[in-house]
């Protein structure tokens, strides 16, 4: 029921977020995610994995959380059970006080996956417009929210383009504009920089802290780059393989117009010190 | 806690066995499938059956109707099992040397299809290398070749040859120069690709050993095609041995399987003609296990993954 | 404006074979054209002037830059071909040629091969220019081997009822329009279009239906690659015994060989959608229909047009084959079979010529088709 005590981690330093008797029954449904003793075990041919062990979690609306871990830590299939493409075994999940697969119905979330999977026969516009279509927006809606989307991510005067003509670090803002064309109020990302140079890449954080500013939505970000979920998060849960579970949840009051130059101030510092921590705690350094 | 919670761990999975889950799609399809033929042989035959009982005016039950379906001398369709009776009737009945046997003409054919594919797939691989080391050719010719499929040669057969056995060639050859011209093309094709395949990386590394051309196409550029070599050989095989059928037919050939199914068609020896498809099909898979054992072979002398 | 990437040692090799074409040409004057006795090229003052002119071009390629050498050697082949064709009209060469005459021929084709290899080494930064050099190289190279046809065959004296020059073959064909119209129409409208339209639309078919239930899918790809590898043409008969002598049977025999390469492709297609593709399908709750149409159908064209373009060499191959085992008497194969037993192989050579530009222009129109919806494939891009 508890959060699992890290192995050698101080009392005060545990969230009193985390505490699951602090939130009672009624905010369970305000949640964006509620989550409780979620374990996930895959059958492989060499036997069982367990991915996910008695994961419990929560995550406020307007919360921008980051998964953090070395591979195999299981925030992948995290963030993949609560998008309901992976099923748990154990355990219960709430999004937005519905179940996954409610959720997913009803389009609550939209997904950024690690690599921009944009459709190579679809135009810019026309691949932003796909999950419009499919939901069945009327033309006008369409155009309208791909002009604001794509402006929004600064794509604007790309929409004739195809993907092959953009870079990749353009293509994956097209992949955000797309998640973000039908308005879900939730936002999950998995790694989605992953694949770009680290100077794209900082400057893709700078836009997405921009863009969540703006939008506030909430935001479930997984990444196995420190400077990045300090960077990001309002919330950083770091976790640790065989099994996938959660080490330390850590919460950040950072300002929330912070500049990449905030990387190198004192407290960011403290923060990433405490990431790695948690991440030596969980055994993530380890041969 | 709200209704709608999440449910237990979803039930235990039956572990089928892998080579069950692998089979069992395939198994189950071919067992429909023959089950479908058997009853389309009832349904087409039915028809003649009938007439040959009412011209015996002989009375008959639903049950000799069907009987007799699937087992009538000159089906429309015939059943599975006479054409298997037929099929081992032809390969074991006969000595195999004599003119009745199946064994027999399929040797004819064969004998035309390997000649032909030796000849086609050698020319194919002397056209590709030319093509990738002679760039003008690259563009010149390649279109030519592929416009040459466009040609069908089996229209062309007939005067392929009478033209050659005015020469004086007959019987193997103008067949294996048939076989050899459509199975030339895969081979080209596929080689070209092949012979191109390797990285600039690799290309640039040998430039840096100041490797010379004949070096670079044996230690590198042949090695890389070898896989696309051979696909192109199964499927040139195969063709092969659709161009020697064939080419037995314009010339009325004695010997041979297109030989066999063209006295099948002239004399209405439906089954003769069922048993003779069987035969080019067991050969095809034949040839094609052949060209897969030498891939095999060649694949573990140079450490293919197993 | 051009590029030419030609290695030096290369660039020496060439403007020595221009020169020794152009010698070539002169060799004319001076060696005899023919075994019988002949007027020399002195006494032909315009075929004088032609041979004078073309060596002259040949020459004059050796010195000039590549991409106006192009242009002059040009020139130089066609007065060349020209020349030598003209020669070919005097009966008393005709037949009889000997070396003075093919040392003509023999210049043309070092300049024509000169030009062809130059022609590829240019790069053009002009898109539309290298496009049309590519399509120029194929057709001036296909030109050539068709002069070397007429002027190897008039020119050895072959005789015409064995192997006609084109000259004979392109009278025959413009004289026989309707008989091959007829015979174009029959094969290749009736037989050839509709089996291939059935064939391939149930293959298709099908094989949506067999990606929908992974069963029904697994199962029958092993099946039909298993009987696309067999010699399906030979259920011809059978066909003719159950559809009869007309153009029904030959079209039942395309559907058939038609159908499993379409079968196999599309399935193989289908199955190309990445899993990233396809989770972000479920994420968007999209129905099976939707999921279809959006992203399975457009990634499997690639593999369908790979299929459609194999089944139009072999429907037409089916066809022709199927025309062997009975046909009413009209039809591509059957006019092959009937005028070569008459031994007129020039109406033969004319069926060819037709089948060959049907089936060509088929595979081309398959191809621009591809062009159109696969345009954002890789294979294109590189």
């Amino acid at each position: 029921m508890d959060v699992s005590t890290p192995t050698g981690m101080d009392e005060r330093m545990r969230s009193p977020d985390t505490n699951p008797v602090s939130s009672s029954a009624a905010t369970a449904s305000a949640l964006a995610v509620h989550a409780r003793g979620v374990s996930l075990t895959f059958e492989t041919s060499d036997g069982e994995v367990q991915a996910l062990s008695s994961v419990d979690l929560d995550i406020a609306a307007g919360d921008f959380v980051s998964f953090i871990g070395p591979s195999g830590c299981g925030k992948t299939t995290l963030l993949r059970v609560i998008a309901d493409l992976e099923r748990p075994t154990g355990g219960t999940i709430l999004i937005n006080g519905v179940t996954p697969e409610t959720a997913r119905l009803q389009r609550h979330y939209g997904y950024v996956f690690q690599a921009p999977a944009l459709y190579p026969w679809r135009t810019i516009e026309r691949n932003v417009a796909l999950p419009l279509e499919i939901m069945g927006l009327d033309a006008a809606t369409r155009r309208e929210r791909i002009a604001h989307y794509l402006k929004l991510v600064n794509l604007s005067g790309f929409e004739r383009k195809y993907p092959w003509q953009l870079s990749g670090g353009m293509q994956q803002r097209a992949s955000i504009a797309r998640a973000l064309s039908f308005e879900p109020a939730l936002l999950l990302m998995d790694e989605p920089f992953g694949a770009l140079d680290e100077i794209v890449r900082d400057h893709l954080n700078e836009q997405l802290l921009r863009l969540w500013n703006q939008t506030q939505k909430t935001v479930v970000f997984v990444t196995h780059s420190i400077p990045e979920a300090v960077f990001l998060s309002t919330k950083i849960v770091v976790m640790s393989p065989r099994p996938g579970r959660i080490i330390d949840v850590i919460a950040c009051d950072f300002p929330r117009d912070r500049t990449l130059e905030f990387r190198e101030t004192p407290e960011f510092i403290k923060i990433a010190q405490r990431v790695r921590a948690g991440l030596r705690s969980g055994h993530s350094y380890d041969e | 806690m709200t209704n709608s919670t999440y449910s237990e761990a979803r039930p235990a999975a039956i572990r089928w066995h892998p080579t069950v889950v692998h089979y069992a799609p395939v198994v189950v399809i071919v067992l429909a499938l023959i089950a479908i033929w058997y009853v389309a042989a009832v349904l087409m035959n039915m028809n003649i059956v009938r007439d040959a009982f009412e011209r015996n005016e002989t009375r008959y039950t639903t049950e000799e109707l069907i009987a007799g379906t699937l087992s009538a001398e000159r089906p429309l369709l015939p059943a599975p099992h006479q054409v298997v009776e037929t099929f081992v009737d032809d390969v074991f009945g006969w000595p195999v040397t004599s003119p009745r046997s199946l064994v027999y003409h399929s040797w004819v054919t064969l004998s035309a299809t390997f000649v032909g594919f030796l000849i086609g797939a050698v020319f194919g691989i002397f056209l590709a290398v030319l093509i990738v080391h002679v760039q003008s050719l690259h563009k010149s010719l390649l279109p030519w070749i592929i416009c040459s499929q466009m040609v069908p040669i089996l229209a062309v057969a007939p005067i392929v040859i009478v033209v050659l056995g005015s020469i004086g060639l007959r019987g193997l050859l103008p067949k294996a120069i048939i076989s050899a011209y459509l199975c030339f093309f895969p081979v080209t094709i596929g080689v070209v690709k092949g012979l191109s395949s390797p990285d600039p990386i690799q290309r640039d590394l040998m430039r840096t050993w100041s490797a010379t051309p004949w070096q670079i196409f044996w230690k590198l550029r042949w090695p890389s095609s070898l896989p696309f070599l051979f696909t192109s050989l199964k499927v040139s095989i195969t063709i092969s041995l659709i161009g020697a059928i064939v080419a037995e037919l314009p010339t009325g050939a004695q010997a041979g399987i297109g030989a066999r199914l063209l006295a099948g068609s002239y004399y209405g020896q439906t089954v003769q003609i069922w048993a003779a498809l069987v035969a080019a099909s067991v050969l095809a898979v034949g040839l094609i296990g052949l060209v897969s054992l030498t891939e095999r072979w060649v694949g573990e002398h140079m450490g293919a993954r197993p | 404006m051009m590029v030419a990437m030609i290695a030096p040692v290369t660039l020496h090799y060439q403007r020595v074979a221009f020169v020794l074409a152009a010698i070539g040409m002169l060799a004319a004057f001076v060696v005899p054209l023919s075994s019988e006795p002949t007027i020399g090229l002195f006494a032909r003052p315009a075929l004088l002037a032609a041979t004078l002119l073309t060596a002259a071009l040949y020459a004059g390629a050796a010195f000039v830059s590549v991409p106006l050498s192009i242009g002059i050697a040009l020139a130089g082949v066609l007065l060349g071909c020209t020349m030598t064709l003209a020669l070919l009209r005097d009966d008393t060469i005709a037949g009889y040629a000997v070396w003075g005459f093919w040392s003509a021929v023999l210049a043309n084709w070092i300049a024509a091969w000169l030009c062809v290899a130059r022609l590829a080494s240019v790069k053009p930064h002009d898109k539309i220019v290298a496009r049309s050099i590519d399509l120029a190289i194929p057709l001036l190279f296909g030109a050539f081997l068709f002069y070397l046809w007429e002027i190897a065959v008039r020119g050895f004296g072959v005789p015409p009822v064995l192997f006609p020059p084109p000259s004979l073959i392109a009278g025959r064909f413009f004289g026989s329009l309707w008989t091959l119209w007829d015979d174009f129409f029959q094969t290749f409208i009736l037989g050839v279009l509709s089996g291939y339209l059935i064939g391939c639309g149930a293959g298709f078919l099908v094989a949506v239906v067999a990606h929908r239930f992974t069963f029904l899918g697994r199962g029958l790809l092993p099946v039909g690659n298993f009987v696309s590898a067999l010699p399906i043409v030979g259920i011809a008969p059978i066909m003719v015994m159950w559809f009869g002598f007309d153009w029904p049977s030959k079209a039942a025999v395309v559907v058939v060989i038609t159908f499993f390469p379409m079968l196999v492709n599309t399935l193989a297609g289908l199955d190309a959608a990445g899993h990233i593709e396809r989770d972000l399908m479920r994420s968007y709750g999209a129905a099976q229909r939707q999921t279809l149409q959006k992203l399975y159908l457009p990634a499997a064209m690639p593999f369908i047009f790979n299929a459609l373009k194999i089944n139009s060499t072999l429907a037409f191959i089916g066809a022709i084959v199927a025309e062997f085992f009975g046909t009413p008497t009209v039809g591509i194969g059957f006019r092959i079979s009937i005028e070569a037993g008459r031994m007129a192989l020039d109406m033969v050579w004319a069926e060819i010529a037709l089948a060959a530009l049907a089936g060509m222009a088929f595979y081309g129109i398959v191809a621009l088709a591809e062009r159109a919806t696969t345009f954002w494939h890789p294979s294109y891009r590189t």
